[in-house]
């Protein structure tokens, strides 16, 4: 494995500056690569001797065959990232509350950039789910979906190119409910001025670092004057300050009504949680489903963490079908947000051409061929083409 | 007495095409049917004098107005035996009163046909949605809207018929917003067990009317556990009276993306409030646009008519080329609920024609035609059908 060589390679090199280490026989990366960047000369946090290190976590079900397909990839691209694996299960922490494992914690609070497969959600667990503890521990407030047509996979919708930004946080998804009487249920949708803010700003920032030309903001404030409006009114401030991006707001209904005759209308979309759940998953229809759709989460604290959205797949795990597809784009996502554009072209296209080439196809695809199939053949046109 | 059974197999003989209520025999038979009514509660007596209805007619914003007329002309041409009522609302206006006319012109009518009525939110939120406010006082709990494929208009899928159910008057929509501590808004969505049973037991009483054998439960109780939880269940409780239709459930994020992929597997769809809006959207969408699907919204007492997505259309007010088509069948819907089915079919038939063989469209779904065009062509089917008519 990469990781042994990088470790035994670490390791003689402290031996040589003279520098002691931890008498266990297993050094962990981690503590090795803190000394190193603690020697280096201060250069951007995000490259140790060029080679980024990402958080991985393979997740459930299809998610560790997906995860290798990815690294596989990467290796075969000569991507300049190392993967540092962790798993990531529910545990108790002091005071009963539910938290993630210090060490993925750490991991991830060190390298900043994560790759994330899909995790379980396992029902009455007595748990939250893993998804929502990870959104939690690493105030993950920006759920950023690119929607664009994959060329070579005929959907009814052609030339989408859209951004759905959601916020992550509140909303209709706080959580908050009661049994007011018997038969009577409320639920609280929260929308705080702050996280409207933030949301806003990132995604006017979104739209300027990626040359998008428009922000819509979604919004029903017909109906809730005050929580949408608010929201709405984030977006207005946050609009001013970013004059070279075109502003729009449109209702939510008329967002849907358009979305399916026209979708080459919409640029970058940014909502409240509840209606970007509805319209990021209505875009990934557009294109073909969750089984090809990136998507990557945002936090506070320059954390960003790149995860495919698709469900674990248990009926196909360990059988060598699962389609990588996803979860490739959401790291190409990564690479991008990470600034190593011309890698995240190469593996973009490779990816593209053998989806369009059709003869290694995985079965959710139209194909039959098997995931590793489908991976050697990506592999392949990425090698062939440095 | 042969009287009301006769009158009860002559109404399952008169089966609408779109799907209005059944139920309300014995309104327009009066008292040799009393007896046989579903409720024992007091219905009020139809607006009904002399042979004519009188409907109430609520003009509302943008293409409101236009679109309206166009139903007016069209009822005159046909002799159609209704009288409207119109009331004005103007949206701009901070005090209820309009709204409050309108309201009670509905009580006295039982029956109204309205455009939407703009909602202008930069007056402050205490100025709630008129619609909103007509929808909750006189208590329309379902809105239907039956999106149905139509051959004469070209859409990426094919072979849709769905009917949706929404609920209309709780969820999301409860307009009860506060602002605890500044910067923080709540809104407070409101599930009640009694209104969710009502819808549920609506859409399966639909269903079966109309002859359907699904029903699918939209919904988001993996998030909102109690929330849409207690309508889930109340849906579940309601199937389960009703074994020869299938029930199941979908959560709204997976319904969005199964519909613009595979829209033909839906059958009738009940769900709260909020997710209709969407669902009947993506639905209008996806048969060709807001300008050809009604929709209806009926109360225990009351029912008004108005096109499925209820846009106000500023954009295209008064230009001419709004298309008539969703109105016009709206109004069709009317005439159903007020039995008077031959009208109906009639003024349906003409609009379907027009859109299908004749294939006079409106900019919308992509021809060249002007909402008068499609209006006048409408009439002339009319009257080539022998129909009785004044002068065209």
């Amino acid at each position: 494995m990469a990781g042994g060589m990088w470790r035994s390679a670490i390791l003689n090199l402290l031996r040589k500056w003279g520098l002691s280490i931890n008498d266990k026989e297993i050094t962990k990366a981690q503590e090795v690569s803190r000394v190193v960047g603690a020697m280096k000369t201060p250069q951007p946090k995000t490259f140790v001797r060029g080679i980024q290190t990402v958080t991985l976590i393979p997740g459930d079900g299809i998610g560790p065959e997906i995860s290798a397909a990815v690294q596989k990839i990467f290796e075969a691209a000569k991507a300049p990232i190392q993967w540092e694996e962790r798993n990531v299960t529910a545990i108790k922490g002091p005071g009963g509350k539910w938290m993630i494992p210090p060490d993925a914690k750490e991991s991830m609070d060190r390298n900043l950039i994560g790759l994330k497969g899909p995790l379980k959600t396992p029902i009455a667990a007595g748990h939250p789910s893993m998804n929502l503890l990870l959104r939690k521990t690493f105030d993950l407030y920006a759920n950023v979906r690119p929607c664009v047509s994959i060329e070579g996979y005929k959907t009814p919708y052609t030339n989408v190119d859209l951004v759905t930004i959601r916020e992550n946080t509140e909303g209709e998804y706080s959580g908050i409910e009661h049994v007011i009487v018997d038969g009577v249920v409320q639920s609280i949708k929260l929308i705080t001025e702050q996280a409207s803010q933030r949301i806003a700003e990132y995604a006017f920032e979104y739209a300027r670092n990626n040359q998008r030309a428009s922000v819509t903001a979604v919004h029903k404030a017909n109906i809730m004057r005050m929580s949408d409006g608010l929201f709405l009114r984030k977006c207005r401030e946050a609009a001013e300050k970013h004059k070279d991006v075109k502003f729009t707001e449109m209702y939510l209904d008329t967002v849907c009504l358009n979305m399916v005759q026209d979708p080459t209308q919409f640029d970058v979309l940014v909502m409240p949680n509840l209606y970007g759940d509805i319209l990021s998953d209505l875009c990934a229809g557009l294109i073909g489903g969750l089984g090809v759709t990136p998507s990557g989460n945002i936090g506070a604290n320059g954390v960003a963490i790149f995860e495919s959205v698709h469900g674990t797949a248990p009926d196909i795990a360990g059988k060598d079908m699962a389609n990588p597809t996803a979860l490739l784009l959401s790291a190409v996502m990564m690479l991008r947000h990470m600034g190593l554009h011309g890698h995240a072209k190469n593996i973009e296209t490779a990816c593209f051409a053998t989806i369009h080439d059709k003869k290694v196809l995985t079965k959710d695809l139209g194909g039959n061929s098997k995931c590793s199939e489908f991976t050697q053949e990506i592999c392949q046109r990425v090698q062939d083409m440095d | 007495m042969a009287a009301p059974s006769a009158v009860m197999s002559m109404s399952r003989l008169i089966k609408p095409f779109w799907g209005g209520r059944l139920g309300n025999t014995a309104k327009v038979f009066g008292a040799s049917s009393a007896g046989h009514r579903e409720k024992s509660t007091h219905k009020p007596p139809p607006a009904k004098y002399g042979g004519r209805h009188t409907v109430t007619l609520i003009p509302g914003d943008g293409i409101g107005p236009e679109l309206l007329n166009h139903v007016r002309e069209v009822f005159r041409f046909s002799c159609v035996p209704v009288d409207f009522e119109v009331v004005h609302v103007n949206s701009a206006l901070e005090t209820e009163e309009d709204i409050n006319n309108a309201i009670t012109a509905i009580r006295r009518n039982g029956v109204a046909l309205k455009g939407n009525i703009e909602t202008i939110h930069t007056m402050p939120p205490s100025v709630k949605s008129r619609n909103n406010l007509l929808r909750t006082s006189l208590d329309l709990f379902a809105n239907v809207m039956h999106c149905q494929s139509l051959p004469g208009v070209q859409t990426r899928h094919k072979n849709i018929d769905i009917m949706i159910i929404r609920e209309n008057t709780e969820g999301e929509y409860s307009s009860l917003e506060h602002e605890s501590v500044s910067g923080v808004v709540e809104s407070l969505k409101i599930i009640t067990r009694n209104n969710s049973l009502r819808i549920a037991d609506y859409a399966f009483r639909l269903a079966r009317e109309t002859g359907r054998s699904r029903v699918t439960a939209v919904h988001k109780a993996n998030i909102m556990k109690l929330g849409d939880g207690l309508f889930l269940q109340c849906c579940r409780e309601v199937a389960s009276g009703y074994p020869d239709i299938t029930f199941d459930s979908m959560i709204v994020d997976n319904t969005t993306m199964q519909l613009v992929s595979k829209p033909e597997q839906f059958d009738v769809m009940v769900m709260p409030n909020l997710y209709g809006n969407v669902v009947s959207n993506v639905c209008a969408g996806l048969v060709g646009g807001p300008g050809l699907v009604p929709g209806a919204n009926y109360g225990t007492d009351y029912a008004v008519f108005e096109t499925a997505t209820r846009n106000t259309g500023k954009s295209i007010a008064n230009k001419n080329v709004a298309n008539p088509t969703a109105m016009l069948l709206a109004s069709c819907m009317m005439l159903d609920h007020l039995q008077l089915n031959g009208y109906a079919s009639l003024i349906r038939n003409a609009v379907l024609t027009t859109m299908n063989e004749t294939r006079l469209h409106t900019a919308d779904i992509g021809g060249q035609g002007t909402t008068s065009d499609v209006v006048q062509s409408v009439m002339r089917v009319i009257q080539s059908g022998g129909q009785l008519t004044t002068e065209l």
